[in-house]
């Protein structure tokens, strides 16, 4: 007998503010070896909100390939981000670019930003002062902001009640492909900003940002109870980026179904999956 | 033989004068009158999406048209890149 799998168990989209997305994966666009490759893999990820960065223009140049050449303006909604400031001034500017820019194509994307402010060059990491400020700065502007945090579980709630329309904590930092690496505080992180007995609100959505190296940190994030993952090295930098983006979506949805099922407890002694009774075993059964 | 100089001097400004600005970052001279719109069509012939910020301030598209750049003025033009 063949069975097809009906696929009974479709992924409801993920609203943040007035957006909706129907892939709770978000891909970023950038370190692909090349445009056409970073297409083939957004497709493969199922993605429909890509992030993007603002920079100046390059004066020289002005012929060569732009990356809005090889993003369908149609299809993806827009995230553009704040990366690459180190001041809460710098990141409200540089949104506002980014709103400017996506108003001139008419992109939805210019209702919102993925706030960034980083403390240091070399992890990364961001500066949860600065952040802070930006995000209060650009939420009474009248963004949706999506705020890209340290796991700090305090820093959450206040940049919650800052206004952030999602905290997205970083599961490791940027690019280093180390995961999840304290699933405690992305635990405590949830807890806070979605359990209602703890303050929090269910709906409120929050997205494990940065640090993904393999679809195993995806389906942690997702089995602790994110509601979604943002990467872009753990794809870019994958020997095969397509089919690596294709095992991200896969892990993401895999994560989000086996929360949702009541996983079983886990227990020091084994429990037989095959029935005792019947079995025709002559032996003394050790243990008995 | 003196007439050179002096009809000089009662010239009126021609429209070839010239200030510096900074554009991304560098010393760059445009001609005195020029507006935002015609900076953008000078050095990004190709620019499509892209907006234009001035001494930190996004100037609206709008707007491009009609405002001259002044001696000094720090102006940015960016566009989106890849980016995560």
């Amino acid at each position: 007998m063949t069975t097809t799998s009906t696929h009974p168990f479709p992924l409801p989209p993920l609203r943040i503010a007035g957006f909706e997305l129907k892939s709770r994966l978000v891909t970023g666009t950038g370190k692909y070896r090349d445009y056409e490759t970073m297409q083939r893999a957004l497709d493969a990820s199922g993605c429909d909100v890509v992030t993007v960065a603002v920079r100046r223009e390059r004066l020289v140049d002005a012929a060569g390939r732009s990356l809005l050449d090889f993003l369908d303006l149609e299809r993806y909604t827009i995230l553009p981000n704040t990366a690459g400031c180190f001041s809460a001034d710098d990141a409200v500017r540089v949104a506002r670019l980014g709103r400017e820019i996506l108003d001139s194509v008419d992109n939805p994307g210019k209702g919102w930003v993925k706030l960034e402010v980083l403390g240091d060059r070399k992890t990364l990491l961001p500066d949860p002062v600065g952040t802070l400020e930006a995000c209060r700065e650009l939420v009474k502007d009248g963004f949706t902001v999506l705020c890209y945090s340290s796991d700090d579980p305090i820093m959450a709630v206040r940049l919650r009640d800052a206004g952030a329309a999602s905290v997205m904590p970083a599961g490791s930092p940027i690019g280093s492909g180390r995961g999840v690496a304290n699933p405690a505080n992305i635990q405590l992180i949830l807890e806070l900003l979605k359990v209602a007995s703890s303050g929090g609100e269910p709906s409120y959505p929050v997205i494990v940002d940065a640090g993904v190296g393999t679809p195993s940190d995806i389906t942690l994030a997702m089995e602790l109870g994110a509601d979604g993952v943002l990467l872009n090295t753990g794809i870019a930098h994958a020997q095969d980026p397509v089919r690596m983006a294709h095992a991200m979506r896969l892990a993401l949805e895999s994560g989000y179904h086996g929360l949702r099922s009541g996983r079983i407890g886990r227990k020091l002694h084994a429990s037989a999956s095959s029935p005792w009774e019947g079995s025709i075993a002559s032996v003394v059964i050790p243990g008995e | 033989m003196y007439a050179r100089p002096i009809a000089r001097s009662i010239a009126p400004v021609t429209p070839t004068e010239e200030l510096t600005i900074e554009l991304n970052g560098r010393p760059h001279a445009v001609v005195a009158g020029t507006t935002l719109a015609d900076l953008v069509a000078r050095t990004l012939p190709n620019a499509r999406a892209f907006a234009v910020e001035v001494n930190r301030r996004v100037v609206p598209r709008r707007e491009l048209a009609e405002r001259r750049v002044a001696p000094g003025d720090s102006i940015e033009i960016v566009t989106l890149v890849g980016g995560g």
